[in-house]
């Protein structure tokens, strides 16, 4: 056996969709992590229920680097229908294991190859016969921790915290797992080099998905309403909310909060600008297709100048397209949603803990700028589990934004304008019902209407009005999010990305130098409108990649319209496959321009 | 909001407010729409209900229907939203402040066609509105195309002749298990008015199909929606009185028992069913789909309430809301407190 390689190497596990294997391979994520290595998961699943191939893949990296890779060196596979796939997928000097039961041919000699006796071992297992074929997923995990040499302690804290305490899963399971290391130990001769061994560079993080954290965040930004349609891959976002508000949003027993499953997108983002005219800090979730439902109902809000928040967790389209597969597609469709002339304000988190401060800061947004606020999640960051900073409380007191209530109206003797700019920032003042002030009703609408929220057609009312919009986008551009920017010296290259993509990048610059010399500066969006620090970082640099994952470099795009003059040295680096970008795509993408 | 308030004059309801104070602008729609006259009545059912215009939010969708909530009621909140989608917006909107009422007006072209959807479910969901379609059989602001719920053989300017199944508002509000269906005719507003006393003050979804005719694109004589026809083929079920709650009920000496039917609201008021020339029983759904049966066979528009449970609970009931208003909250309320924040870290792994 050649030198041993510790805790950085991938393992793909190859498994049925539907026969509980994803608790076997978030146990096996979970002991990784807590054993103080940096670790991440990827869930590659089909759009089906139960019978079709799903892959998930870990990643080890003593260095950090926690972005998807190309390449896995161990493939654990129980399914036939796969087999053969997974036995090429195995990176020359890799481990093999399998089902012993799957008798297929086996020609790889450049890797090690392990049979587990799945089948034998959940036989064993003392559980009822119709739980068998589920518990059979913990025989890989068993053996693993024998070859890798996985702490057994962490996996029963990762069991623990999947069953929530409850000693009966805990233990079958568990017993699986020691009855299949056991039977590794007794059987199997190592001969492959990867071993793990513990860290300490875990210490202080947590592990969650992003749908949990931008749940936890709505809740601590006070979320009163939330409508929501079921939807890959946002539906576990919605899912949160009715798991944590019971917890964290009550009031003498009672709710300070209602979510609500719709009839479809369009009711739910419907509802969501019911309520927020009605003064609520009020949210959706959805994915693309969704988004293109709620398309009018967005129109509306931003011209009758509505508060709103709208979770946008992406998958990959057009159309229905791969709705289990990621991708950075919406940033387009959203920016420009609706019809006539619109501008939003557009949220882009890039890790879990992004996910979780947006939820809280989106409403903030919404309510000063009364306006929609979109923000883009996506299925790698929304529904996979990752390391991430704890969440911190929010640094900032809420901003409810510019409302007048009965005292405000008194001392005003009732003379307002609904729509009238008094603060030259764009922003009005509004009310909302309930006030029982004589002079607080006004009169909600997507017609045209003047300051005083009156209808009228009037063409230069009109313009002024959508002028006055324009300069509260403008507003905007000083509140939002500014950008994360890593500059390094020397550098001639910048490199702009924003969302899911950040691991993939860092370790791309880290390639970059290492591999071709070239050094890159980083700046990382958060948010549309571009700020000035866009500008500037942009200004700086002879040539900007913008990498993201689509097909059309859509964020480029965006960025060229909004500053034409930079423009030619903009210059995509984009791929939208339904997989996470790989840092060594990145670096191969920006290399093959470079040489141009 | 902008203009100073006129003052009192005339008589005053129990709420100190004049007729006036309910009124909104003039009118845009044609003379003689039946929209204007529902918009009356809105505001007489308003004033002699002592309703607070400020309690009262107005909803509608995109049509000419949809425009008439800014002739009534100047001094309560209202959004004129999207074509079909007022069910969505008047849902969410109610969560705002849980002591208003809400009333929509939509149109057979916004209830029927492009938000039968929204109408279903806003029906299934009990949402505590009132919900008047201003029905005529016809598009009027894009001139005159048929909606969904014309007749079969109907023939109009440009359009030709219908040749699809009418769609019976009262009927799918039944399918969806609306709380309380009721049809009239512009055309006879003290029942209008009485409906909708009834309507506001029932606890749940009130549906009132409201036949209004369009003067100005489907008013001749052989047809559903006009004045003549609804004139001459008005078949009430029952002569019907709306008894507030403060009111002590006299019923009235001269009926014979079973002449008579009470149904009680959950504020305390009172309807009370007249009966005519037929036994009619409003709280039986099947019954009620089999008169609407009746009446089409028979070519009779059927009018009155319909349909009524006052037991069902409402969407609102179903969430264990807190007492203050829900836009009244405070951060206090609304953000949780810092310490739980470790707790919730600590809940994740």
């Amino acid at each position: 056996m050649s030198e041993k390689i510790v805790n950085n190497f991938s393992i793909t596990i190859a498994t049925v969709n539907g026969s509980g294997s994803q608790t076997a391979n978030v146990t096996l994520l979970r002991a990784l992590f807590k054993m103080g290595i940096p670790v991440s998961g990827k869930n590659l699943f089909p759009s089906n229920i139960q019978g079709l191939p799903t892959w998930y893949t870990i990643r080890l990296s003593k260095d950090g680097f926690i972005a998807r890779r190309d390449e896995t060196e161990i493939v654990v596979t129980l399914n036939p229908t796969s087999f053969a796939r997974d036995l090429a997928a195995v990176q020359p000097g890799g481990a093999f294991f399998y089902a012993d039961d799957i008798k297929l041919p086996l020609e790889r000699k450049d890797i090690s190859v392990y049979p587990m006796p799945v089948k034998a071992l959940a036989r064993a297992a003392d559980v009822s016969p119709n739980l068998r074929d589920y518990i059979a997923n913990m025989v890989y995990v068993g053996v693993l921790a024998h070859m890798l040499g996985i702490d057994l302690e962490k996996i029963k804290q990762a069991l623990t915290f999947h069953f929530k305490g409850k000693e009966g899963p805990i233990n079958s399971n568990f017993g699986v797992i020691q009855a299949a290391a056991e039977w590794a130990k007794q059987n199997l001769t190592k001969t492959d080099p990867f071993v793990v061994e513990p860290m300490d560079k875990t210490s202080g993080l947590i592990m969650t998905d992003g749908n949990t954290a931008a749940a936890l965040g709505a809740i601590y930004g006070g979320v009163q309403f939330a409508a929501w349609y079921p939807i890959t891959p946002a539906s576990t976002l919605a899912e949160s909310l009715n798991v944590y508000l019971p917890l964290l949003r009550k009031k003498d027993g009672k709710q300070t909060y209602a979510v609500l499953q719709a009839e479809d997108e369009l009711s739910a983002i419907g509802m969501a600008i019911g309520a927020g005219w009605a003064g609520l800090r009020a949210m959706t979730s959805t994915s693309g297709p969704g988004i293109s439902l709620m398309a009018e109902y967005a129109g509306l809000a931003y011209y009758a100048e509505v508060p709103v928040v709208i979770w946008d967790v992406q998958r990959i389209g057009p159309s229905t397209g791969l709705p289990t597969r990621t991708s950075q597609g919406d940033l387009t469709e959203t920016y420009f949603l609706s019809h006539g002339d619109t501008q939003y304000v557009i949220l882009l988190p890039g890790s879990v803990n992004e996910c979780f401060e947006f939820g809280w800061k989106a409403f903030d947004l919404a309510e000063r700028l009364q306006t929609p606020v979109f923000v883009l999640s996506d299925l790698d960051l929304g529904m996979n589990q990752w390391m991430t900073e704890p969440f911190r409380y929010p640094d900032t007191p809420m901003d409810r934004g510019k409302v007048l209530w009965e005292e405000d109206l008194e001392k005003l003797k009732g003379v307002w304008g609904r729509y009238k700019d008094v603060d030259g920032d764009g922003i009005p003042w509004r009310t909302v019902p309930g006030n029982m002030h004589p002079a607080s009703a006004w009169f909600g609408r997507g017609t045209g209407h003047d300051e005083n929220a009156r209808y009228t057609e009037d063409n230069e009312t009109w313009e002024r009005n959508m002028a006055r919009l324009k300069k509260k986008y403008d507003t905007a551009r000083t509140l939002v999010p500014a950008p994360v920017i890593k500059e390094e010296d020397g550098a001639g290259v910048g490199i702009i990305a924003y969302g899911s993509t950040e691991p993939a990048v860092e370790e791309a610059r880290v390639l970059l130098q290492q591999d071709a010399g070239l050094k890159t500066s980083f700046l990382r969006l958060r948010a549309l409108p571009c700020t000035q620090a866009v500008v500037d970082f942009i200004q700086k640099y002879d040539r900007i990649y913008v990498v993201e994952a689509n097909r059309d470099g859509q964020l480029r795009q965006i960025l060229s319209a909004a500053l034409p003059e930079q423009a030619p040295k903009l210059r995509s680096a984009c791929h939208s496959d339904g997989l996470p970008l790989t840092a060594r795509w990145i670096k191969e993408a920006i290399l093959a321009q470079e040489v141009k | 909001m902008a203009t100073a308030l006129p003052v009192a004059s005339g008589p005053v309801n129990r709420a100190g407010l004049t007729k006036n104070d309910y009124k909104g602008l003039p009118s845009t729609l044609c003379a003689g729409c039946g929209h204007n006259s529902i918009a009356n009545q809105i505001i007489a059912a308003c004033y002699e209900l002592d309703i607070v215009p400020e309690t009262l939010m107005k909803f509608s969708g995109i049509g000419c229907s949809s425009k008439s909530p800014t002739y009534f009621l100047s001094r309560s909140f209202g959004f004129n939203g999207l074509h079909g989608r007022m069910a969505s917006l008047a849902t969410g909107a109610i969560f705002g402040d849980t002591r208003l009422r809400a009333l929509g007006v939509s149109g057979d072209g916004d209830t029927a066609s492009i938000g039968m959807g929204g109408f279903k479910h806003l029906v299934r969901r009990n949402v505590p509105m009132t919900y008047i379609v201003e029905n005529n059989g016809v598009y009027g602001l894009t001139k005159g195309q048929f909606s969904a719920t014309a007749e079969t053989g109907l023939t109009l300017k440009h359009q030709g002749t219908n040749p699809y199944m009418p769609v019976d508002i009262c009927m799918e509000a039944l399918a969806s298990r609306a709380t309380f269906v009721a049809r009239s005719f512009a055309g006879d507003p003290k029942q209008v008015k009485e409906l909708l006393k009834a309507a506001l003050s029932h606890n749940g979804i009130a549906v009132l199909d409201i036949i209004s005719p369009c003067v100005t694109f489907n008013n001749q004589e052989n047809a559903l929606h006009s004045y003549t026809w609804g004139k001459d083929h008005e078949a009430p079920l029952h002569e019907i009185s709306f008894v507030p709650a403060l009111d002590e009920i006299e019923l009235p000496g001269e009926f014979a028992e079973g002449e008579l039917r009470e149904v009680t609201l959950h504020d305390g008021s009172s309807i009370i069913l007249k009966k005519l020339d037929r036994d009619y029983d409003p709280t039986d759904r099947s019954k009620a789909m089999q008169m609407l049966e009746d009446a089409e066979r028979d070519n009779i528009l059927v009018t009155g309430l319909i349909y009524i449970d006052t037991s069902r609970p409402t969407l609102l009931d179903t969430f264990n809301l807190v007492d203050t208003p829900l836009n009244r909250l405070s951060e206090a309320d609304l953000r949780p407190g810092r310490e739980t924040i470790e707790k919730i870290n600590a809940m994740m792994f």
